[in-house]
């Protein structure tokens, strides 16, 4: 069949893919990107994008509930499930073009289909069967596996979705009616975000974690904290807690759940599972290639290269942390080196992370312990929004804002926040972190007044015991 | 404002150097490409060309002085239509700038000083994200900011992890955006060359002794003389450079020597007939015919023209042959390039010239660095047989003795020849002792048949 050659070809079209293809056609590389669902990928269409819309609303409506506070009367506010789905169905939808537009405008060359992977000579050759079912082949100097990732099942334990009552957050995105009791599994970031929003609009929620404490990858002291605050507003939530068996019943799910050596049962609606991410890694020809794969996703460098010739893996696809902004990168960077650029692989650490339920949290860096596990003598600085006049002001007195320095180069190891539009502030944090600053350039930065951002200084500030406002 | 005229790096390795000379006078009218100083560098003497136009303002730094610092503001250069005004806003901004104001720090000084202060006064010092760059070369710049590319970046982070490590960060390449030097670089140059000053974070182990040797950090009181009983000679940048190079190439590279007598009658009649016959002027030594026949026997060994890198063993194409010449205070080693393409007589007449302007300390860089191979002869001082010095990178020195005459075996008769004995060294991470054995052999038929040098 028909066939071109390019300079690089994406597979994926998600955050990863089209960033890096966007990057790779600024720097002259003729590109396309093969895309099987949609462009955006699971962040625009199925992800990041659709679930904010979602929380906005519940935002919204939890502010509603508490008119009184803020002097307004509105009483018997409703919500309607179906127009809250729509709109964010309208969200993604918009987004997803957009990236249409601008691939288009970048004159990346869009594919559509499903890619599969060859034996060639420079590269492997992608072989796209489009919707049609028509095969094509394409050859690239270059290719770059963004194949993204999808919600981690596990059949043998009753985990595996049946789109009705057990879903992924797929299926949780979209409901069709407000349930009333809801089991999620697994506290991380995807799961305590369905939690919050489904509570907020009044479903009974009970989160299911198995280590020690929720959002485990959080600062301990951020997990205790958002602990509280959930049980506060009617979340249940048991830890170091196990499903060990999940069945469907007429009426809904029933899932026995060890917790503390007792096996407890737990009859709900639905069931949301958030148990992990496992990468898109089948039916590719990978393994006929040699790439390797661990538990489930590519093994690729700091600048994506899998070891096959021609062949670079980035995103989802390769594994932790599964963050959008992570993936497009990863993406730049690898089509920078591809460029013969003078790039330097990602430093992890400082990849910020967000989620977005209500108290949302936002970190970078190390976490208190695991600075302390790397051999760092720290200082630790905290500060509560109950401190801040903006945080007063908002109606919103309930957080905190916690930073670890190095003790003796007085590096910033790490920043933990949780409480009221912290997504937005860590920003400051990563900047400082990208840039190195110690705490004397954070000490004499000038923070605008009244703002959240102020308790970033405050917190700073109280690391050298010298917070002002506490 | 006026322009600065800043102290120019005149090799890689320059950190200071002695301005030796001003050339020109305060009021003096200068063109691009006059020049205007002379500067003493590690191993030679140097002028300073000016690279704008304009009237010298001000001189800073007066000839003669030692030690200024590469980058150092060494005069100022009036533009056209610039009076002596310009000179003092030139001057203040040179100097540091006045802390910003202290109500905070006043604010607190009834406490004793916390780590929080220090660093706070420690960043309003370092207001400025730079250091000098050393790597700057012109020397009168024209950048308008002081922030061009003329400096180097750091961050604040870096520059505290250096400091602390005792680690002087104009040595450092930085890898950031721009040159900008990051935690990283500090670090990789904290693991390779450790610093002396062992803090608890540091590795358990002993790490290796640093990789740059710094003579300085050897104090006279640590010798324990009687006061009165010597004197202290100042290290000249060229005894700072011996210091150092010969320090980490007798550390880090495995020196081994093989000896080999040849005899030298053959070479000594060819030498006096080819003086006889030779055009006026053209006069060749010994030592000429030498770096011809080790040219050649390189040459006919590519194996044995070698440097060893972590990348892989460099082979090089041509002979670029370093003579070591013994100069006032030191030595220097000015090189013979492509020695294998050049008759005796070339060879003859560069080395004169070079040799001549090594004395002088008049050697541009370029003339003495990057040979392939090294030859040194203290044969004219009576030395029959010593073992060099690896100068590195190349793989092998070849240490020329005495020529003398001496009994020998010939046809198991005893008979009478000049002989001398040379001694090669060689870097066995790229020559073996075979392969330095090949050398040599090919090197003894060259001398001892020396025709076969003329081919
Ligand atoms: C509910 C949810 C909420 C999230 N919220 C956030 C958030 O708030 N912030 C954040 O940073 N991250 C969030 N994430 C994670 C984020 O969506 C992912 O990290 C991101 O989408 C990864 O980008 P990617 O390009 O690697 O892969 P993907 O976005 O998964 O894109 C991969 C693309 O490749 C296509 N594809 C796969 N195989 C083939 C093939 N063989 N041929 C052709 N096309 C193929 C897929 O159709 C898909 O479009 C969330 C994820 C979920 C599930």
């Amino acid at each position: 069949m028909a066939s071109e050659n390019f300079d690089l070809i994406v597979i994926g079209g998600g955050p990863g893919g089209y960033v890096a293809a966007i990057r790779a056609s600024q720097l002259g590389l003729k590109t396309a990107v093969v895309e099987r669902e949609h462009l955006g990928g699971i962040c625009l269409n199925w992800g990041c994008i659709p679930t904010k819309a979602l929380l906005r609303t519940s935002d919204i409506y939890h502010l509603f509930q508490r008119a009184e506070e803020f002097g307004l009367k509105a009483d018997n506010v409703r919500f309607d499930i179906e127009a809250i789905v729509k709109r964010s169905r309208k969200v993604a939808g918009r987004l997803s073009g957009g990236v249409g537009h601008l691939l288009k405008k970048n004159k990346v060359t869009v594919i559509d289909g499903e890619a599969k992977l060859e034996k060639g000579s420079q590269a492997p050759k992608v072989v796209v069967k489009g919707k049609d079912g028509e095969s094509a082949t394409y050859e690239a100097k270059h290719v770059i596996l963004a194949t993204g990732a999808r919600a981690r099942t596990i059949p043998a334990a009753g985990l595996e979705p049946d789109g009705k009552t057990i879903w992924t957050y797929k299926e949780a995105m979209v409901p069709e009616t407000m349930p009333a009791s809801i089991l999620v599994i697994g506290s991380g970031a995807i799961g305590m975000e369905f939690a919050s929003f489904y509570s907020t609009l009044g479903a009974k929620v009970t989160v299911v974690e198995m280590v020690d404490r929720i959002l485990p990858a959080e600062d301990e002291e951020i997990s205790q904290h958002a602990k509280k605050a959930f049980e506060k507003q009617g979340l249940k939530i048991l830890t170091k807690a196990q499903v060990e068996k999940l069945e469907t019943t007429k009426s809904g799910a029933k899932a026995t759940i060890k917790v503390d050596g007792k096996s407890e049962a737990v009859e709900v609606e639905k069931v949301i599972l958030a148990i992990g991410i496992t990468g898109n890694v089948e039916n590719l020809g990978l393994e006929e290639l040699g790439v390797k794969i661990e538990r489930g996703h590519v093994v690729a460098d700091g600048y994506g290269a899998t070891g096959v010739p021609g062949l670079y893996a980035i995103g989802d696809v390769t594994g932790a942390p599964w963050l959008a902004h992570k993936a497009s990168h990863e993406g730049v960077i690898c089509v920078e080196k591809i460029a013969g650029q003078d790039v330097h692989p990602m430093n992890k650490s400082n990849i910020p992370g967000c989620t977005y339920c209500h108290p949302q949290i936002a970190s970078v860096g190390l976490t208190e312990a695991k600075a302390k596990e790397a051999g760092h003598e720290v200082r630790v600085g905290r500060f509560p929004f109950v401190g801040n006049g903006k945080a007063i002001a908002l109606g919103e007195d309930q957080g905190l804002i916690k930073t670890v320095f190095d003790k003796k180069t007085g590096e910033l190891l790490g920043a933990h926040m949780i409480g009221a539009e912290v997504t937005e502030l860590i920003q400051g944090y990563v900047v400082a972190r990208q840039l190195e600053t110690t705490e004397a350039e954070l000490m004499h930065t000038v923070f605008a007044h009244p703002t959240l951002s102020e308790m970033m200084h405050e917190s700073v500030l109280d690391a050298y015991g010298r917070a002002l406002h506490y | 404002m006026a322009i600065e005229i800043l102290m120019p790096a005149l090799s890689p390795t320059m950190e200071e150097g002695t301005l030796s000379r001003w050339l020109v006078k305060e009021g003096d009218e200068i063109k691009s490409g006059d020049v205007i100083a002379e500067i003493e560098t590690d191993k030679a003497t140097m002028e300073v060309e000016a690279v704008d136009e304009g009237r010298i303002g001000k001189i800073l730094v007066e000839g003669g002085s030692e030690g200024v610092k590469v980058n150092a503001v060494i005069a100022l250069l009036l533009e056209e239509g610039e009076d002596e005004s310009a000179l003092k806003e030139a001057q203040s901004s040179t100097s540091q700038k006045p802390p910003p104001d202290n109500e905070v720090k006043g604010k607190e000084s009834k406490t004793s000083e916390t780590p929080a202060e220090r660093s706070e006064s420690r960043g309003q010092e370092q207001d400025e994200d730079e250091v000098p760059d050393r790597a700057k070369r012109a020397s009168g710049s024209s950048d308008k900011g002081r922030n061009g590319s003329s400096r180097l970046k750091a961050s604040p982070l870096a520059k505290r992890m250096a400091e602390q490590g005792g680690l002087d960060l104009s040595t450092l390449d930085g890898s950031g955006p721009n040159g900008r030097i990051v935690k990283r670089d500090v670090e990789a140059a904290l693991k390779d060359g450790a610093p002396k000053a062992a803090t608890k974070d540091a590795a358990p182990e002993t790490k290796s002794a640093p990789a740059k040797a710094e003579p300085g950090k050897i104090s006279v009181e640590s010798l324990h003389l009687e006061e009165g009983t010597y004197e202290v000679v100042p290290l000249d940048g060229m005894r700072k450079t011996i210091a150092r190079r010969m320090t980490a190439s007798f550390r880090d590279v495995p020196h081994f020597p093989l000896n080999i007598d040849i005899e030298l009658d053959r070479l000594l009649e060819l030498r006096s007939e080819l003086n006889r016959k030779a055009p006026e002027g053209v006069k060749v030594s010994v030592n000429d015919m030498l770096i011809r026949a080790c040219a050649l026997a390189l040459i006919r060994v590519p194996e044995s023209n070698a440097s060893y890198t972590d990348e892989g063993l460099v082979l090089h194409k041509h002979a670029d042959v370093a003579v070591a010449v013994a100069i006032d205070g030191g030595l220097i080693t000015p090189v013979i390039k492509k020695a294998e393409t050049k008759g005796l007589a070339a060879i003859s007449s560069e080395m004169k010239d070079l040799a001549a302007r090594a004395r002088e300390r008049k050697l541009k860089p370029e003339e003495f660095q990057g040979g392939t191979f090294s030859i040194s002869n203290l044969g004219m001082m009576g030395i029959k047989s010593f073992a060099s010095i690896i100068n590195e990178p190349q793989g092998m020195i070849l240490s020329v003795g005495a020529g003398e005459k001496r009994p020998v075996v010939k046809n198991d008769a005893l008979a009478i020849a000049t002989m001398m004995t040379v001694t090669l060294t060689c870097d066995h991470r790229v020559v073996d002792g075979s392969v330095g054995a090949k050398f040599l052999s090919a090197l003894k038929p060259l001398i001892e048949d020396p025709v076969t040098m003329l081919l």
